[in-house]
């Protein structure tokens, strides 16, 4: 069984259609991307399966469990969270505050003790920097700060939207390397990102996005060496 | 001497205030709203306080916060929770009308009507040398620092402290972290009515006297507080609205001013928005889509 299973979606923004009746799933275990150009709905479907937008038709599946229309915060203890778009770190609060409030659900001490120290071996520079306030971070230290704070609530599947965006091609190469590591600590891992090439290369399986349609599915490989996706994606 | 006095005016009125601006800074920053029935909650603390005062001080002041955070709280559930999400314009009109509800209602109460009611206390005076200061204006002091010191550690340091700044920041973002939204606004509206209670006591043994629009005129100046120090900043609202009480204190002292301490406090706020629109601790912040 899927862990999540999209059936039929359809969102509506106003009177404009931004989802046209999409569907796919990701299994326990895989990585699974959502590629698309700006505009084609990704962002949009991540959050409706957050619960942050409510869909005007279709049905979402964590677990086998329905989860369109309940909260987002409960969608959270459920066992699933998402690295949003744009970072959004409280600037106000402090690096170790942040990663504490990514552990809101949880009441294990101990487990949390132990997934700071986890986190901080991962991320030696958010160690240096835990009292500092976060909104004094660079852009690729809150890209950091932002996937520790998600996977702080030791998710079982951890969505990203868009990750490697406004980064270097260092730090955009450190992302990747840290989704895999995520993944190989047993996270299945929901991917979306407009970097066809870099997402490709680990994703067990694809969906493109075009103007709110998936329009191909494949495998990672399949993907990369589709000549429709070369042209669109990769660059030739 | 005479400065000794203004200080110690100067801190009770300006911790009133702070006390009044502390709950409209939180609900504007955590609900995105401007509670403009905030000031009637504490008329509704001022009224209780009237009407139990007789069986005992300490139950008036216990059956004040009581009774401000349940209107507070069903305000909230039956007027703003159905609107969340609804235009600004829609939610500022609700909570005008929130305002007028609960003053006409109070009105209509037999036992308030329309005639202004009071309590004569005397709290005495303790004199430090040459200084004689009221009681009731030290305990307000006292008591308006000890909110200030305790809602600061509360925001800093506990987990719905903390929350409370991640909602105000970001509230998609706080959902994903499983913050229930709706708890925490539910939280800050408690919290800002039980602060309007206890200032709404305060005021009522000040002024001895009160009407159901008593409130009124210390909510404007407290929301006035809260804006000049840079409205959602919880900081800001105790700056803001000792900034105002101190004007007020030596407005006071001055006879050729004291007239004019309404427009001098009001005409200071025009100031601070045409010279820094967000306040002394405002922040800009980006609006997020």
């Amino acid at each position: 069984m899927a862990l999540l299973e999209v059936k039929n979606l359809d969102v509506h923004y106003g009177v404009i259609q931004a989802i046209k009746d999409i569907s796919f799933e990701v299994n326990e275990g895989e990585i699974v991307t959502l590629i698309g150009a700006n505009g084609a709905g990704k962002t949009t479907t991540m959050q409706s399966i957050m619960g942050l937008i409510h869909p005007s038709h279709g049905e979402i599946y964590y677990d086998g469990q329905k989860i369109n229309g309940i909260p987002s915060h409960k969608i959270v203890k459920l066992g699933m969270t998402q690295v949003p778009e744009g970072r959004r770190i409280f600037s106000e609060l402090t690096v170790y505050e942040n990663l504490l409030m990514g552990a809101y659900t949880r009441k294990d001490k101990d487990g949390i003790e132990k997934d700071f120290a986890d986190i901080y071996a991962l991320f030696p520079r958010l160690e240096e920097r835990k009292n500092q306030i976060a909104g004094t971070l660079s852009g690729g230290e809150q890209q950091m700060l932002a996937m520790g704070r998600a996977i702080m609530s030791r998710p079982k599947l951890l969505m990203l939207d868009e990750p490697s965006m406004g980064l270097s091609p260092l730090l955009v190469d450190q992302v990747f390397e840290i989704i895999k590591h995520f993944h190989e600590i047993g996270t299945t891992i929901l991917l979306v990102e407009q970097n066809a090439n870099k997402s490709l290369a680990i994703s067990d399986r694809a969906y493109v996005l075009e103007n709110g349609k998936i329009v191909l599915t494949g495998t990672g490989k399949e993907l990369l060496t589709s000549e429709e996706i070369k042209k669109a994606y990769l660059g030739g | 001497m005479e400065i000794i006095m203004t200080i110690i005016n100067g801190l009770s009125i300006g911790g009133t205030y702070a006390m009044i601006a502390l709950g409209y800074t939180m609900v504007y920053g955590i609900a995105k709203m401007l509670n403009f029935a905030h000031g009637d909650i504490i008329m509704v603390g001022g009224y209780t306080i009237v009407l139990f005062f007789p069986i005992s001080p300490i139950v008036g002041i216990i059956a004040s916060v009581i009774f401000c955070v349940t209107v507070g709280i069903v305000v909230e559930r039956c007027a703003y929770k159905p609107l969340r999400g609804a235009s600004p314009l829609a939610v500022l009109i609700t909570a005008i009308g929130v305002s007028k509800l609960l003053q006409s209602t109070a009105q209509s109460l037999p036992f308030i009507g329309s005639k202004p009611k009071g309590i004569t206390y005397n709290f005495g005076n303790l004199q430090i040398g040459s200084v004689s200061i009221s009681v009731l204006t030290l305990i307000t002091i006292l008591c308006s620092i000890a909110v200030m010191v305790g809602l600061t550690l509360f925001v800093k340091y506990t987990k719905t402290g903390r929350a409370m700044i991640a909602v105000s920041e970001d509230r998609g973002a706080a959902q994903l972290m499983g913050i229930n939204v709706n708890f925490i606004i539910m939280i800050t509206f408690i919290i800002g009515s039980a602060l309007a209670a206890v200032a709404g006591v305060f005021l009522v043994f000040k002024i001895q006297d009160v009407g159901t629009t008593f409130g009124a005129m210390p909510g404007i100046k407290a929301f006035a507080a809260a804006v000049i120090g840079g409205i959602g900043s919880i900081p800001g609202a105790m700056a803001g609205g000792l900034v105002l009480g101190f004007i007020e204190a030596i407005c006071g002292m001055v006879p050729a001013l004291s007239p004019y301490t309404d427009a001098i406090e009001f005409a200071i706020l025009i100031l601070v928005l045409l010279v820094k629109p967000t306040g002394f601790l405002g922040k800009k912040r980006r609006e997020k889509v």
